[in-house]
């Protein structure tokens, strides 16, 4: 299972760096949500994976559990992630309306004085 | 407890929703709120700084929970110091948005504005790695607002790069954090600084796999050199008044590496001995270097401070990457200068902007060209380093620092050579702009569609007496650190002193345990 869940955060990781480097927006925000779940998935395995196990102490019986803190910070990591790709969605969307235009670039155009990218 | 602690997060998150739900409608209420809110942060600041500066590390438990099971807010002497300076910046800049008429070019300026201070104070004032995870996130989200702030094609372009590669630091921040939870088992701190100095040697491989991303993700916020570019794309087409603010984010990667690797993967601890300091030492000469010849070759006023800010985060992070308490002492003085420096250049060039557009060209004379070019005058100074500003003495004190380094003579010849090129630059653009009499023939050619690329929304009436007494506000802080050079130093050695014996802070952390 250990190679599963790391083969798993290995291509999705592999994905989404591929697909941040495109030069259109819509990949880049594609790849930045891979990149995320990929993280997401690493971060619940760091408690080390455990079957079937609950993520409270039993008091009573000697049991198998599993790492709850984990699960918390994936918690805050998953809508801390969801809502900046909401974020980054509705800039780009504006960007795109109001320069008719979706690449992730500066173009020669925005830098005319030198404010955009090194000319 | 000591409730002042976590006041610095508590009011700018109650100001900020009220400020939204409230008064939504109400510009000149919220500009009231607002002001109100940074003199009352200053006021906090002020306190907590006083009750820092005996030496004692306070910590306060958020729901009462012990460290290293809850989350901790600590305050040492250097985040008082750091929440002081986030105070003293946001309140010239809060006056002169209100002045200038930005906060009136969009929605929501002063409630983001407050949720970044709350983001920035959060991070400066968290014992708790995850926790710092959560205020950068806090500081960013408004930071991508503010920057967006105003609109136009271009500042969205630029926001969306800006939004991208954040996305992108904050995603690496989790890998970090997440590996190195893997390793100890915590994430407090201090907590991380007992474990990983009983980690065995030879079991070390991922830890410090763990703490190489952490550094990276803090230089990508430092803007060092390889991880620098989303820098001058960014300041330069957020709002001047904005980049201003943004000019403490920058230093939220500095205080981060000072505070991590001073306190859980120190100099002395042998997991990452010799990792830290060479490999972020070249490249702070590097970052200072490429900031330097930035400011040279830039054609756009907004560009160019963008690369000033670059550059005085190269000479920062040659202090810091010494790990010695002098050279850390002198790096904390510098801290305070060159915040204020940049901000206050930020504003001039909004000034400038404003009247005349950004390119720096010899330009049609501007009302005011007097006042604002001796502003760009004593902030380039400061920035330059040269004396009678505290530019002069934070460099100064670099310096003396790196004496005794084993690699002095090239931090010497960067340092002193940036300097130099930093003055030939900022005096270049200062001439072309102010001084350079204008040719009435190249301005019939110089149509004026070519001439603002940044479409700046039609300003309200200004204000200039408010707005210039703000910059004199940030000019004035400049000048207090320069004659109370002695006290200020005698505190930042103090608190070199305090972050170079980690125990202190480990013992006020998890003391209740022992």
């Amino acid at each position: 299972m250990e190679a599963l869940v790391a083969s798993a955060v290995g291509v999705l990781t592999a994905a989404g760096i591929f697909l941040i480097l495109r030069r259109r927006t819509f990949p880049v925000i594609l790849g930045l949500s891979l990149l995320t779940y990929a993280v997401n998935v690493f971060l619940f395995a760091t408690g080390r994976l455990a079957l079937n196990a609950p993520a409270v102490l039993n008091k009573y019986e000697d049991v198998p559990y599993t790492d709850p803190l984990p699960q918390a910070l994936v918690l805050t990591a998953i809508v801390i992630s969801f809502g900046m790709t909401a974020v980054i969605v509705m800039i780009a969307l504006s960007a795109y309306l109001s320069s008719k235009d979706d690449h992730i670039d500066m173009t020669a155009q925005d830098s005319v004085d030198g404010a955009g990218e090194d000319a | 407890m000591n409730h002042w602690i976590v006041a610095p997060i508590v009011l700018p998150a109650i100001l900020a929703p009220f400020i939204i739900m409230v008064l939504r409608f109400h510009l000149d209420l919220q500009r009231i709120f607002s002001v109100a809110g940074v003199v009352g942060l200053l006021g906090i600041a002020l306190t907590i700084t006083a009750q820092a500066s005996g030496g004692d590390i306070q910590v306060y438990e958020l729901g009462d929970w012990p460290a290293p099971f809850g989350i901790v807010l600590v305050l040492d002497r250097m985040s008082a110091m750091m929440v002081l300076l986030t105070a003293l910046l946001a309140l010239p800049i809060v006056l002169y948005a209100i002045a200038s008429g930005w906060d009136d070019r969009g929605k929501h300026f002063h409630a983001l504005f407050h949720f970044q201070l709350m983001g920035v104070c959060g991070a400066f004032l968290t014992g708790d790695a995850f926790n710092l995870f959560v205020f950068f996130e806090v500081l960013l989200i408004a930071s991508y607002g503010l920057m967006t702030h105003g609109g136009g094609s271009v500042r969205l372009k630029a926001g969306v790069q800006y939004v991208a590669y954040n996305l992108l630091g904050s995603t690496l921040f989790l890998f970090a954090l997440g590996t190195i939870y893997a390793v100890t088992g915590t994430l407090n701190m201090a907590d991380l600084a007992v474990r990983v100095a009983e980690i065995p040697p030879e079991d070390t491989a991922l830890l410090r796999v763990g703490a190489v991303l952490l550094l990276l993700v803090f230089c990508i916020k430092a803007a060092v050199l390889p991880l620098h570019f989303w820098l001058p794309a960014s300041y330069a087409n957020a709002p001047p008044p904005v980049a201003a603010l943004f000019a403490i984010m920058t230093k939220v990667g500095a205080y981060s590496i000072l505070r991590v690797y001073t306190l859980a993967f120190g100099p002395d601890v042998a997991v990452t001995d010799g990792l830290i300091g060479e490999w972020l030492q070249p490249a702070a000469m590097l970052t200072l270097a490429i900031g330097t010849i930035g400011i040279l070759g830039s054609r756009h006023i907004a560009r160019m401070v963008a690369f000033c800010a670059i550059a005085s985060m190269g000479t920062l992070l040659i202090a810091i990457s010494l790990f010695t308490p002098d050279a850390t002492a002198a790096a904390l003085y510098y801290i305070f200068h060159s915040t204020l420096a940049t901000a206050l250049l930020f504003l001039v060039a909004d000034m400038v902007m404003e009247r005349q557009g950004g390119a720096i060209a010899p330009k049609p004379p501007m009302p005011q060209s007097g006042l604002i070019s001796a502003l760009f005058f004593v902030g380039a100074i400061a920035l330059a380093g040269m004396p009678p500003l505290s530019g002069f003495i934070g460099k100064l004190l670099v310096l003396d620092a790196s004496r005794d380094a084993p690699d002095a003579s090239i931090i010497w010849a960067v340092v002193l050579i940036g300097s130099f090129v930093t003055i030939v630059g900022l005096a270049r653009a200062g001439s072309l702009i102010f001084w350079k009499s204008h040719d009435a023939q190249h301005n019939t050619e110089h149509d004026p569609e070519n001439d603002e690329e940044i479409p700046y929304l039609p300003a309200p009436e200004p204000q200039p007496g408010l707005a210039f007494t703000s910059v004199f506000g940030a000019v004035l802080g400049l000048v207090l650190l320069t004659l109370f050079a002695g006290p200020a130093l005698e505190y930042t050695s103090k608190t070199a002193e305090q972050l170079f014996t980690p125990e202190q802070y480990i013992s006020a952390v998890l003391g209740r345990e022992e």
